[in-house]
């Protein structure tokens, strides 16, 4: 366990290297966010009814997202780690005495978590002081305050085991551009990261709510601005962990069944 | 010009030398924009307008936006990719050329994948344009087609003066995504949605209203001033900036060696 927690450490610490980059990325998601609720607001004035939460829960949901990209970003993909699988590098973690799939998942979280570390805290102090509708609000009750950081913790779960599936992909394809770009596209929609998901059309809603992608980033922000209340919050952190529990297992075959068959050629 | 052609035919024919990468990577492109147009789409679903624009305005102002940011993308990658040629010493490589440097990092890299989102941009326009009600006059295809050209030319300088910031600082340069990137998602939508501040921003200090909001007043009649038409033209006023401190930076340069 102890060789796990020094690969998430190196990994954290180089990410905290990178700190002028962080408060460009600070302002960037500010104005990202600002701009966002500002589109909002104008839909909101053309049909406040047809509005599926209330602005201030949805200046929450924003805010969230906009201090905790890092943590969910769908187009992070490590590429020393696709690299060592296509120059053949890997070779040399295979003759360590530790797993792979659990090396890359360290690593994978430790660069999240780094980066979102960085970048949260400025955005989530200022948004909260600023004026009524458009700041980040306290959760919901002490409900949503016990429920957020279980349902958070799942949702970087989710995201890393969902990536692992694409470096496992890069055993068998030359060049894992094209799956990246398709990847990250349909996560972040269905994620909740162009709109959110309470915004998509009913009829979708019961389909969307049950793919794996709503456990990432809609669970725990919709559990904070209370949208997700009560048995409906369980019943959401539930399908998490049954997600979670899935693509764990998923990846863990395909990871074997690529190992077996991996030739690593030269020497 | 005719040297400009053939490295644009270079570029194309070593990209396609991977035919199936190339297809592979403009159909995710195709795709990745896919994603904006359908969380418009749901949310006029809901909504049905928006500060007074219908569906197929915005649709409108979305296709135009992003043709005219995939064009400057294709064209202008150079510039995009301007951070790399400094970390490389491929910089020096061009200072030592007898040609102009704008043009040498125009020609440096074009990256014709992005002409998937291109097509995609057309072909939203192909729905709007009869869904639209405007009644298309030889005025209004000439308005589109500057909105067009305006914007290819705004986007453009803006991957200039990103490269102009670059010869400062490499880390920083995330803040410029709210103008490239930024744009090419808000600028979905007409300007003035976000509010007065914010348009008047984008009028006088980066001039995005001037090739999309204004011209699309006109083009969707809400406003009969014929003065909008030629205002993207003036979007090119933006370049000279954008250029100066591009060559600001240039007179800055010092290599970094080895």
């Amino acid at each position: 366990m102890r060789q796990y927690g020094s690969f998430f450490r190196i990994r954290f610490l180089a990410g905290l290297q990178y700190r002028a980059a962080a408060w460009a990325g600070v302002s960037t998601q500010f104005a990202w966010g600002g701009l966002t609720l500002l589109l909002y607001a104008a839909f909101h004035r053309s049909g406040s009814a047809n509005f599926p939460m209330t602005f201030s829960q949805l200046s929450s949901y924003i805010w969230l997202q906009q201090a905790l990209l890092a943590l969910f970003m769908s187009w992070y993909f490590d590429n020393e780690i696709l690299e060592s699988v296509s120059t053949g590098g890997v070779a040399y973690e295979l003759c360590r005495p530790c797993d792979l799939y659990a090396m890359w998942f360290v690593k994978n979280l430790a660069v999240r978590l780094s980066r979102t570390s960085l970048r949260c805290a400025p955005i989530l102090l200022v948004a909260s002081f600023l004026p009524a509708p458009f700041r980040l609000s306290a959760p919901a009750g002490w409900e949503a305050a016990l429920l957020f950081p279980i349902s958070l913790a799942l949702g970087l779960l989710v995201i890393v085991s969902f990536s692992m599936l694409i470096y496992i992909s890069s055993f068998y394809t030359i060049s894992t551009l094209g799956i990246r770009l398709l990847s990250s596209s349909v996560v972040e929609f269905f994620s909740g990261a162009v709109i959110p998901l309470p915004f998509f059309p009913e009829q979708l809603q019961a389909v969307i709510n049950v793919l794996p992608f709503a456990s990432i980033q809609s669970t725990p922000f919709l559990i904070y601005t209370g949208h997700l209340a009560g048995r409906q919050a369980l019943q959401s952190v539930a399908v998490q962990l049954l997600w979670l529990a899935g693509l764990l297992v998923l990846g863990r075959a395909l990871m074997g069944r690529a190992l077996k068959k991996v030739v690593v050629q030269g020497g | 010009m005719k040297l400009y052609w053939k490295y644009a035919a270079i570029l194309l024919k070593s990209q396609m030398q991977y035919k199936a990468s190339f297809f592979m990577t403009a159909a995710g492109q195709f795709l990745v924009s896919f994603s904006a147009l359908l969380g418009v789409s749901f949310l006029f679903d809901r909504f049905h307008t928006v500060d007074g624009f219908t569906f197929s305005e915005v649709l409108i102002c979305f296709s135009i936006v992003l043709a005219a940011f995939s064009l400057s993308e294709c064209f202008a990658r150079g510039f995009d990719a301007f951070p790399r040629l400094i970390q490389s010493g491929k910089l020096d490589q061009i200072l030592t050329r007898p040609r102009g440097v704008v043009f040498q990092v125009l020609t440096s890299n074009m990256d014709f994948t992005r002409l998937g989102r291109l097509a995609q941009s057309i072909l939203v326009l192909c729905y709007a344009v009869p869904h639209s009600g405007i009644d298309w006059t030889a005025e209004k295809i000439l308005c589109a087609c500057l909105m067009l050209i305006g914007g290819a030319a705004v986007f453009s300088s803006l991957f200039v003066l990103y490269a102009g910031f670059s010869f400062f600082t490499i880390e920083g340069l995330e803040f410029m995504n709210i103008f490239t990137d930024g744009m090419r998602e808000f600028g979905a939508y007409p300007l003035s949605v976000y509010g007065g501040g914010v348009l008047k921003f984008f009028t006088f200090v980066i001039p995005v209203a001037l090739f999309q909001y204004y011209p699309l007043l006109y083009l969707t009649g809400k406003s009969q001033e014929r003065g909008f038409l030629f205002l993207p033209l003036l979007a090119f006023v933006f370049f000279l900036p954008c250029y100066a401190f591009f060559r600001f930076g240039l007179h800055h340069y010092q290599s970094t060696g080895s």
